[in-house]
């Protein structure tokens, strides 16, 4: 301890202190303000890029998601609009064919009563002729018949006799 | 000497840079160290008690800072190869010569009339031949002026301090460029982080470590870099000093007290959660725990880094002692070795002493809902 204290140099420590302070100070401000504010600064702008960076992950992730989705979803539609799309051809083709049987029925009824008509008219008609035909013979008949007299009274006596007088 | 420099050049063909440095600057450190430059002289004595001696007295010399600065001495010529530093003394008026006045310590200094003579590295207030007076106990009786001379270590802190500076002003112009640090700043830049990662924050916390980073920044790199220069062959011997070492811890004991907030006065004065009595009985051992902390960081820095000089010196100062090439290999390996391990104390005081001070920071700005 006393050779400690003999030792002890009062001029070696005013000059440390002082120039250990004269240091400190220029230090201070030439040296480690701009280190430390530089570092913080460049330390915060690494936390914030990589915060952004993560964040652009996760918004890629997410888009990459509905991406699939949307994808999903579009296939989806075509299937269901493919579907539709059958259907719909088949019910037309459904629809078109009854339609042709309806009309073709429709044809073919009309037709049918047409000939009936027609087949009716035609009975008429040789109704008609039928009777035209009986009376020209029976004009015949008659005007050969009535051209003998016997025979006149014979008829109109053979005729009298088939009439019942009821 | 110069036939050391050229068996020990081939062992650092390493590929790492960094070992590389590390192994130059301690062979360097080993070649050109002042020391050395005795071992024709020893070699033609042959006295090992003279050299033992002369040794004992060379560390010495070496341990206590010096008026002027002294590179070496060629002993066949006995001339001192040094340059001289300025004397700056007060004694009734300030008094400023350059050493070379008392041609290492030969002669005695006449200033203004008044007559000065170097005594084993004091200064001493002496008539026209420069007698020196002892008392009984072999203490000098001559006054002495107060000395602020600047001597080889404030010379030695002044070089420091500019290099350092400019060092780290570089650092921090380097940002007014770019945000990533750029030529030496990539070697700093790790230092200023290290400091405030693993010392300022852990011991400070997050909410005060700010305040004291210029502190503790200026307070490690200051200390790392002049126990280095503690490494070179210039034979510097800085923190090595008691009052440099008692400077600092000095700084560290008054910014620790200012900043000391309540609950740390309270844990000195009125120990909380211990009974009365205890409390009673804490408070002076807590109060001289307040005095005892930085004086155990000035007695450590300045015992550990005296040591390393010590033995450091004393194993190169063997190599002269044994005359036996196989004696001088082993020394040489194990003081290159030393070498090595101090350059690692030059950084582990620096750590130690920004640790503790950094944690005595904490203490003194601890609030109470963070212990116990």
């Amino acid at each position: 301890m006393e050779k400690l204290i003999s030792e002890f140099s009062v001029g070696l420590f005013f000059w440390q202190t002082l120039l250990f302070l004269a240091l400190l100070f220029l230090l201070r401000k030439y040296a480690w303000k701009p280190t430390l504010m530089a570092v913080n600064r460049r330390e915060k702008g690494i936390e914030e890029a990589l915060e952004s960076a993560e964040l652009a992950r996760k918004e890629l992730k997410k888009l990459q998601s509905s991406n699939s989705e949307l994808i999903q979803e579009a296939r989806d539609e075509r299937e269901q609009l493919l579907k539709e799309a059958k259907a719909m051809k088949n019910e037309i083709i459904a629809e078109a064919k009854t339609k042709a049987q309806e009309e073709a029925n429709k044809v073919l009824t009309s037709a049918r009563e047409e000939i009936k008509i027609e087949k009716s008219k035609a009975i008429e008609e040789l109704k008609t002729q039928v009777a035209d035909f009986s009376f020209q013979i029976a004009e015949k008949l008659l005007a050969e018949k009535l051209s003998d007299k016997d025979k006149q009274s014979d008829t109109v006596k053979s005729a009298l006799n088939e009439i019942n007088f009821n | 000497m110069c036939t050391l420099a050229a068996n020990f050049k081939t062992p650092y063909s390493s590929r790492s840079m960094r070992l590389k440095i590390v192994f130059s600057f301690v062979l360097f450190a080993l070649i050109f160290n002042p020391f050395t430059a005795k071992s024709e002289h020893g070699q033609e004595a042959g006295d090992s008690t003279d050299i033992r001696a002369e040794i004992k007295a060379d560390i010495l010399h070496h341990l206590q800072d010096a008026h002027d600065f002294h590179l070496f001495t060629d002993e066949t010529t006995g001339t001192h190869y040094s340059f001289p530093l300025p004397i700056i003394l007060w004694d009734g008026g300030l008094k400023v010569f350059m050493s070379s006045k008392f041609h290492h310590g030969e002669e005695v200094a006449e200033v203004d009339g008044s007559f000065y003579a170097l005594h084993h590295n004091h200064i001493y207030k002496t008539d026209a031949e420069g007698t020196i007076n002892y008392d009984d106990n072999d203490h000098v009786t001559n006054a002495h002026p107060l000395d602020f001379s600047i001597t080889k270590s404030v010379f030695s802190v002044m070089i420091v301090s500019i290099i350092i500076f400019l060092l780290f002003k570089a650092l921090g112009d380097g940002y007014k460029k770019s945000a990533v640090p750029r030529g030496v700043g990539k070697f700093l830049e790790p230092l200023v982080l290290f400091v405030r990662d693993e010392i300022a924050i852990p011991n400070i916390g997050e909410k005060h470590y700010q305040r004291y980073m210029s502190y503790l920044l200026t307070v490690f790199v200051f200390i790392w870099f002049i126990n280095l220069t503690g490494l070179t062959p210039l034979g510097i011997n800085v923190t090595g000093n008691i009052a440099v070492t008692f400077a600092l811890a000095l700084m560290t004991f008054i910014i620790t007290q200012v900043s000391g907030k309540g609950y740390y006065w309270k844990h000195i004065f009125w120990m909380p959660g211990v009974p009365v009595p205890m409390k009673i009985i804490l408070a002076p051992i807590e109060l001289l725990g307040v005095i005892i902390k930085p004086f155990a960081l000035m007695i450590r820095l300045y015992a550990n880094i005296s040591a390393g000089h010590i033995v450091l010196m004393s194993l190169i100062g063997l190599l002269f002692i044994f005359n036996n090439w196989f004696a001088r290999g082993a020394f040489l390996g194990l003081t290159l070795f030393l070498s090595i391990i101090e350059l690692l104390v030059a950084f582990l005081q620096a750590y130690i002493f920004t640790m503790l001070t950094a944690l005595y920071f904490g203490f003194a700005v601890e609030e109470h809902d963070e212990h116990h």
